[in-house]
């Protein structure tokens, strides 16, 4: 196998066309990930939220963490094994594969949006509640915009696992990427599951880079430390007088707060951020 | 008009144990704040002065006792419409860290429904006229001084025009010299802006400065004493607020006395860049330095001079009184001036003549004999 038979297979029409083909297996990727976000969201993003917010049952963070110690492929087995008699059709095999990827995807969300909602300043909500907020404003326009950074950590570390691991999916004989590597398996085309592999690591590197240009954009320089550092080279450079924002400065060069590691937090949004750095970290001198 | 009546406010007791009917935070307090005027609570940590304040915007709910404004019960408002109605300073000012200074101060319009455009352009008035940099408006709080905080916080709470407001130790959280101009250009706000104001501080200088009135809370949430602050210093109710103002409250009881006329001596004087023998001519040891527009530099040792006299001989310890300062101000210049002499200038700045403190303490005796026989009221009108 050299990086010719890869190009190979990669130029050869016939893996472009379809059911097997790449654009097909891609979208059905896509959309185990995007059903498994979505719903991962639904459960973890009020959850979450109402943790940070009330800081009660904190433990359904850290027990959420510690679950992901369970082995992804045992869980898939014992799933479809439970649900497979009771139903006849292939949702039986869809929603198992669903479960667990949505038990992947929740901890990192939870733990986000917990850790995102806990780092809003008492002072700051309490400001917005004195100046005649109602609770659904504080949260929609104080506290939602602050936790976003961290929220968006979680988001993209869900988004990095679900991906990877949506692969298992075929080995309950669905589709997605993962048949390159369940078939070329069975069929020893080792070029196959290379290849197949390869689209995984694309797939999640490019939604990680949309996800992180939705965050630059997304989230307010007033937090992200995007704002002082800029004020910062001005001063340096240009202006005469310094601007007096030494104060501020000191106390944004820490950055997006990072989430407080809540239990074993072995993959939380901390990881995430270290692992895929974003842009904010990696420029800061 | 802020009135409480009876207001008391009692914690459950969180420790579980049972010790009766919990921690008393404010004791049947009954206070009034005068429309246009600024009230302030003060004394020690822990006194149930955040908790009185924070009970007239509803942040937290009086166990008994009804808290009314201009005459209306605040328990029967809606409480996010009265909450918007009241400019709300909370302490190290609670900035969204998320919005730039322009949209933290239009935070409170823009929730009444004003259009953004309007409540922009009436946001960037505010924030210059709390002494900000126009430019600043763009800034995020991050990118701002202690100092700089507060006064958008300041404005922040301004920014919907309320006529009631709470301060929370807004100025606390600075350095004394930022403190002190921070206050000089609050009070200066509120004689163009007359709100009715609520202010909270430990501070007892501040709150003798700022307040029209002083409510001195002792712990377990008692008021101890509401006065005028010229009263406060004078007569103190009992040993607990006469520690809590302080040992020199007879001294700083000055402040609040304007300078009477008294009769200045005429002091000869010489300019910069004048002879040693110019200056010895004038016969005494410490000979007073004028400008060109007639405005005191500092005093010259007359031994001192070796050739003229020139900024760097200069002694400019003693301060400067103004004729239409106050007391306090004019004994300081005699105290503080090396001479004896206390420097006393018009308004202008220019030299008016000096005064020796023996004449000071002499017009000091003089008017308290006529406040022992003055009424209150007369007293608490002539600050
Ligand atoms: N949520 C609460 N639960 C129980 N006790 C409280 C609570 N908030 C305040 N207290 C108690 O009520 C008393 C008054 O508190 P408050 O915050 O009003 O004091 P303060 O005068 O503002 O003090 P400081 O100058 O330190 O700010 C204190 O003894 C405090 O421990
Ligand atoms: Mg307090």
């Amino acid at each position: 196998m050299s990086l010719a038979t890869i190009w190979d297979w990669f130029t050869d029409p016939a893996n472009w066309q379809g059911t097997d083909g790449v654009p097909h297996r891609v979208l059905e990727h896509l959309f185990y990930t995007v059903l498994t976000l979505l719903i991962a969201l639904v459960i973890a993003v009020p959850l979450g939220a109402w943790v940070g917010h009330s800081g009660r049952l904190r433990w359904l963070v850290t027990g959420a963490n510690a679950a992901r110690a369970v082995p992804t492929l045992g869980l898939l087995f014992a799933v479809s094994m439970f649900v497979g008699p009771l139903i006849q059709s292939d949702l039986a095999f869809v929603i198992p594969s669903i479960t667990v990827l949505v038990l992947l995807a929740i901890p990192p969300l939870l733990s986000g949006t917990y850790a995102g909602i806990d780092s809003v300043e008492p002072a700051a909500r309490d400001a917005a509640r004195g100046m005649g907020m109602t609770g659904w404003q504080v949260l929609t326009k104080v506290e939602a915009p602050i936790a976003l950074p961290l929220f968006l950590s979680g988001l993209r570390s869900a988004t990095l696992q679900v991906i990877a691991t949506a692969t298992i999916a075929a080995s309950v004989s669905l589709g997605g990427l993962g048949r390159y590597l369940i078939d070329g398996l069975a069929s020893r085309d080792y070029v196959q599951m290379v290849c197949g592999s390869i689209l995984v690591a694309v797939l999640a590197l490019v939604a990680d880079g949309i996800l992180a240009l939705l965050e630059k954009r997304a989230v307010s320089p007033g937090i992200s430390g995007r704002a002082t550092r800029v004020a910062r080279s001005r001063a340096r450079n240009s202006d005469p007088h310094p601007e007096p924002d030494l104060d501020g400065a000191d106390r944004s060069d820490t950055g997006p707060r990072q989430p407080a590691v809540v239990g074993s937090g072995s993959t939380g949004p901390v990881e995430a951020t270290a692992a895929t750095g974003t842009p904010s970290e990696r420029d800061r001198p | 008009m802020i009135r409480f009546e009876g207001v008391t406010k009692r914690y459950a007791d969180t420790s579980g144990t049972d010790r009766g009917d919990g921690s008393v935070a404010v004791d049947d307090l009954t206070l009034e704040a005068p429309t246009g005027k600024i009230t302030v609570l003060v004394g020690p940590s822990g006194c149930g002065k955040t908790t009185t304040l924070r009970m007239v915007n509803r942040m937290i709910t009086p166990t008994s006792g009804t808290i009314s404004i201009d005459g209306r019960d605040t328990a029967s408002l809606d409480v996010a419409e009265l909450r918007r109605g009241i400019g709300y300073v909370i302490q190290h000012a609670g900035l969204f860290p998320h919005r730039t200074v322009l949209d933290n101060v239009t935070t409170v319009p823009r929730l009444l429904g004003t259009d953004k455009r309007t409540a922009r352009s009436r946001a960037m008035e505010l924030i210059e006229r709390v002494g900000l940099d126009p430019a600043m408006a763009r800034r995020y709080p991050a990118q701002l001084s202690g100092g700089q905080q507060q006064r958008v916080g300041v404005a922040r709470a301004l920014a919907a025009d309320p006529p009631v407001m709470l301060m929370d130790e807004p100025f606390s959280a600075v350095d004394p010299v930022v403190r002190e101009q921070l206050q000089n250009e609050f009070l200066r706000l509120q004689s163009d802006l007359g709100k009715t104001i609520l202010f909270v501080t430990h501070d007892i200088d501040e709150a003798v400065k700022l307040g029209d009135q002083v409510a001195v809370l002792r712990v377990g949430g008692v008021l101890a004493q509401l006065d005028s602050p010229a009263k406060l210093l004078a007569d103190p109710v009992d040993d607990f607020v006469a520690g809590f103002v302080g040992r020199d409250r007879g001294y700083r009881a000055l402040s609040f006395a304007a300078a009477p006329e008294l009769s200045l001596t005429d002091e000869p004087t010489v300019a910069l860049g004048a002879s040693a023998d110019d200056v010895r001519a004038i016969g005494t040891p410490w000979v007073l330095c004028v400008g060109d527009a007639g405005e005191p530099l500092g005093w010259v040792r007359a031994a001192a001079v070796e050739s003229e006299v020139t900024r760097t001989v200069l002694h400019r310890g003693g301060t400067v009184a103004s004729t239409t300062g106050s007391l306090r101000a004019l004994l300081d210049a005699a105290l503080s001036s090396p001479s004896g002499r206390g420097v006393v200038a018009d308004d202008d700045g220019r030299l008016v003549g000096t005064v020796r403190a023996a004449e000071v303490i002499a017009a000091i005796e003089a008017r308290r004999d006529a406040v022992a026989s003055s009424t209150p009221a007369e007293e608490a009108t002539a600050r």
